[in-house]
């Protein structure tokens, strides 16, 4: 079987407008792999929702994302507030995202039900005062 | 039809146009990019009166056929060209959603 290959991103939680950035490396570079556009759709929208995240809710955080012919798997991890209720934040439209941030277009409270949507599975594990971190994978074959 | 027909169609001012070729399948309108993102399919023209860097991500991570601004809205100069390095084609229309939806379905009739 052909090794893995592993890519590690730091997200910076102060920088909007670079916001993403993690997520359109990895876009590119699952082009490059030779995989299916469906397939790294999926990945990338469901890391840079992932990504976003962080940015908003956590002041950054750090990504890594392993890929092999037979899966993608993408970890993000944060040490920002932790999510109280993750079946909440789960929910479609559920969101607490400030003014200045909803006037850029997020807060609409569909990321994580996103990252659930495009992914095969997703795992939360949370912590209120010690921060998030956020498995996902999505099969290739 | 093609990008470059329906932008003389609907009277679109280009502000990015580096695949006029494009060729358009559907349209969606909405102004929440997780919406937006969760919902818009792949080669679909995106109507919006959300501007900013965050809308050029959107667009490319849905591969959407191009990015219409309604509203009079623009891109400043700096996503203006980052929406040309990525490919995406960006238009403006002093039209409202509302209006550019109405031309819009007229035109897929
Ligand atoms: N990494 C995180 N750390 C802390 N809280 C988070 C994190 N990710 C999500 N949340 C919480 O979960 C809520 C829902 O997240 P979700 O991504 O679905 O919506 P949103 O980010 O508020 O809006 P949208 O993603 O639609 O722009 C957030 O508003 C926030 O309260
Ligand atoms: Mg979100």
């Amino acid at each position: 079987m052909a090794e893995a290959i592993t890519f590690h991103y730091d997200v910076d939680g102060e920088n909007f407008t670079s916001a993403g950035n993690a997520s359109v490396q990895v876009k590119r570079k699952l082009r490059q792999l030779g995989f299916p556009p469906e397939i790294i759709k999926r990945v990338s929208i469901a890391m840079y929702e992932g990504e976003i995240n962080m940015v908003i809710h956590a002041s950054g955080g750090s990504a890594d994302v392993t890929v092999t012919p037979e899966e993608v798997r993408i970890v993000l991890t944060d040490h920002g507030p932790g999510i109280a209720d993750v079946a909440l934040a789960m929910r479609e439209g559920y969101s607490t995202a400030p003014d200045n941030i909803r006037s850029l277009g997020f807060g609409a409270g569909m990321g994580l039900p996103n990252m659930k949507r495009y992914t095969d599975t997703m795992e939360i594990d949370t912590e209120v005062g010690r921060g998030t971190t956020i498995t996902m994978t999505v099969k290739v074959a | 039809m093609k990008i470059r027909e329906l932008a003389e169609k609907m009277d679109l001012a280009p502000l990015s146009l580096p695949d006029g070729d494009r060729e358009v399948e559907g349209f969606y309108a909405g102004d929440l990019l997780s919406w937006v993102m969760g919902r818009a399919n792949a080669g679909n023209v995106w109507f919006t009166i959300m501007s900013n860097v965050n809308v050029l991500a959107v667009a490319s991570l849905v591969d959407l056929s191009a990015v219409v601004l309604a509203e009079g809205v623009t891109l400043s100069d700096k996503d203006a060209a980052s929406a040309l390095e990525k490919g995406i084609n960006v238009f403006t229309s002093e039209k409202s959603t509302f209006e550019l939806c109405a031309l819009a379905g007229e035109l897929a009739k």
